[in-house]
């Protein structure tokens, strides 16, 4: 299990794929946080960073789904998947092991942004002046909604061997998990709204991001990863 | 038997790809697995190596039962698909490595099979070149160096042979020689010739069942019919011969017909008999020889 997570990292950086995703990130966020007028954090008054929790979401959307695509799409396609499954990997194993190669990178995208925590801090009035309970509890936030992106995108990976059906498949899934269900819940009224927003991943998101780590919250999230992990087994044993 | 299949069958759909097909592999032997295409040698392999379920049947590797555990036996089969998947953008000694890892292996043992079987494999020059810059033929090296890496007891082999050109078709033919020392070693194959230049067994199916199994000599031995190559100016009707024996065109069309028959003397006077009644212009009678060919022939057309 240890060589294809190594197998599948190498993947990632010895092509141009890892570096792409990582640079394309951090440009995009840094774009939203610092230069864009609309978002930037120096033209805000505050010393927080809002913006960077709020727009990352929408960056994870696109960005999560490119990189697991090629996941199990791409062995089907290419028919290496064929000797993956006649090795004495189990199912499980397969699917675990790409499934912490593509944490990894969602972890060493937003790791970067630790150092924007830094430099806010010290922008501060007094300087050193952040909310750092917040912070730290959305970015454990954005750290859980990485990984839960993560497994709905090889999810959506195991059903085709097309990369470009999985990313298609894995942008609406994550929209529609992360928005698309909290806008259905202002549609309808009554204990129906409470249930869908309960489902939805920005409500547990938005929790975190107030700086109290609930155990619920943490636990949903695992919860929604243990889901799709399972899932995608089931599909690939199916097939 | 290091192998044993006892009346495996299996349905795509409405088509019965396999139908109740039983044979066994012993070891130290290699074994030819022989058959048109679509006959359904690829399912059986896919079969005995866990990759497909099948509906009825039992197989079993090594004494034990594969279609029950078959992540169990996984060590101890050495595969190589059809069309030998791998990839692209691996290096060759990285790719080698990385199987011996998903095989368990130690890292010491990764390191001194990798070794042995690029040296056996002759791919001391190209193992620090790309899987995707080399050659059909490297790649089939490749490929086989995969599947014989662990040290598995059987090894099977699909199709290894497809698409080479004639000088790494004996290479690999060779490989394979070499390399089925104290191994149970099965290949498909749709060509006769390497059947006869490789295996000792040869188990010959069609329409997913077996028509003839047995030891190579055996088999020649009860090839019973012969076979007569009439070539004429004008096109032939295969009904014209078929009171005669077994008809079939040849390789060169309409004009060339293939004649499966037990006498070859009477044959003889009845195709020229046909000639001289239809006014065809004759350019050869023949008598091929005796051959896996003619018994390939036979048993996948005949009938």
């Amino acid at each position: 299990m240890k060589s294809l997570f190594l197998k599948e990292i190498t993947a990632f950086f010895g092509s141009l794929t890892g570096y792409l995703v990582l640079v394309l990130f951090l440009v995009a966020i840094g774009l939203l946080v610092w230069v864009f007028p609309e978002s930037s954090v120096l033209d805000y008054g505050y010393a927080d960073l809002e913006s960077l929790f709020l727009y990352t979401p929408y960056v994870f959307t696109f960005l999560i789904p490119a990189i697991s695509m090629r996941s199990l799409a791409e062995e089907r396609r290419a028919g290496t998947w064929e000797l993956l499954q006649t090795s004495p990997l189990s199912l499980t194993q397969i699917v675990l092991a790409k499934y912490l190669a593509l944490l990894v990178l969602v972890f060493m995208a937003i790791l970067p942004t630790l150092g924007y925590a830094y430099s806010i801090s010290l922008l501060g009035n007094p300087p050193g002046n952040l909310d750092w309970a917040g912070f730290f509890g959305s970015w454990l936030g954005l750290l859980m909604i990485g990984a839960t992106f993560a497994a709905v995108g090889l999810f959506a990976s195991s059903l085709t061997s097309q990369q470009v059906v999985a990313f298609v498949l894995g942008v609406f899934l994550c929209f529609l998990l992360y928005f698309g269900l909290t806008a259905l819940a202002g549609m309808v009224s009554g204990d129906w709204a409470y249930w869908i927003e309960e489902l939805s991943l920005s409500y547990h998101y938005n929790s975190l991001s107030r700086g109290v780590i609930d155990s619920r919250d943490i636990f949903f999230l695992l919860g929604m990863i243990w889901v799709f992990l399972g899932a995608t087994v089931l599909i690939l044993k199916k097939k | 038997m290091s192998l044993q299949v006892s009346q495996l069958s299996k349905r795509y759909g409405a088509q019965k790809a396999l139908d109740d097909l039983s044979f066994s592999a012993s070891p130290g032997r290699i074994l030819g697995f022989l058959g048109p295409n679509g006959a359904g040698k690829s399912t059986t392999m896919k079969i005995i190596t866990g990759y497909l379920a099948a509906d009825s049947g039992t197989v079993s590797v090594l004494g034990e039962n594969a279609l029950a555990n078959p992540k169990k036996l996984a060590a101890q089969i050495g595969y190589l698909p059809e069309n030998n998947p791998l990839y692209l953008d691996s290096y060759v000694r990285e790719f080698l490595e990385f199987s011996g890892g998903i095989y368990g292996m130690k890292s010491a043992d990764i390191r001194c099979r990798t070794e042995e079987m690029i040296r056996k494999t002759g791919l001391q020059g190209e193992q620090h070149k790309k899987i995707g810059q080399l050659s059909k033929g490297y790649r089939q090296r490749v490929g086989i160096a995969r599947a014989l890496l662990h040290d598995p007891a059987l090894v099977i082999l699909d199709e290894p042979t497809t698409g080479l050109d004639p000088n790494q078709l004996v290479d690999i033919r060779n490989l394979i020689l070499e390399v089925a020392e104290n191994k149970t070693l099965i290949f498909s194959t749709h060509i006769m010739q390497e059947v006869e230049a490789v295996c000792q067994d040869v188990v010959i199916i069609n329409q997913g069942k077996i028509r003839s199994a047995g030891s190579l000599a055996d088999l020649k031995s009860a090839t019973s019919q012969v076979t007569l190559i009439l070539e004429t100016e004008e096109p032939l009707d295969l009904s014209w011969f078929e009171g005669i024996g077994v008809p079939s065109f040849g390789g060169k069309g309409t004009q060339e017909l293939v004649l499966l028959t037990k006498d070859a003397g009477e044959a003889r006077k009845a195709i020229l008999q046909v000639v001289s009644q239809r006014g065809l212009s004759l350019i050869r009678l023949d008598q091929g020889a005796k051959n896996l060919e003619t018994l390939f022939r036979e048993i996948t057309q005949g009938q």
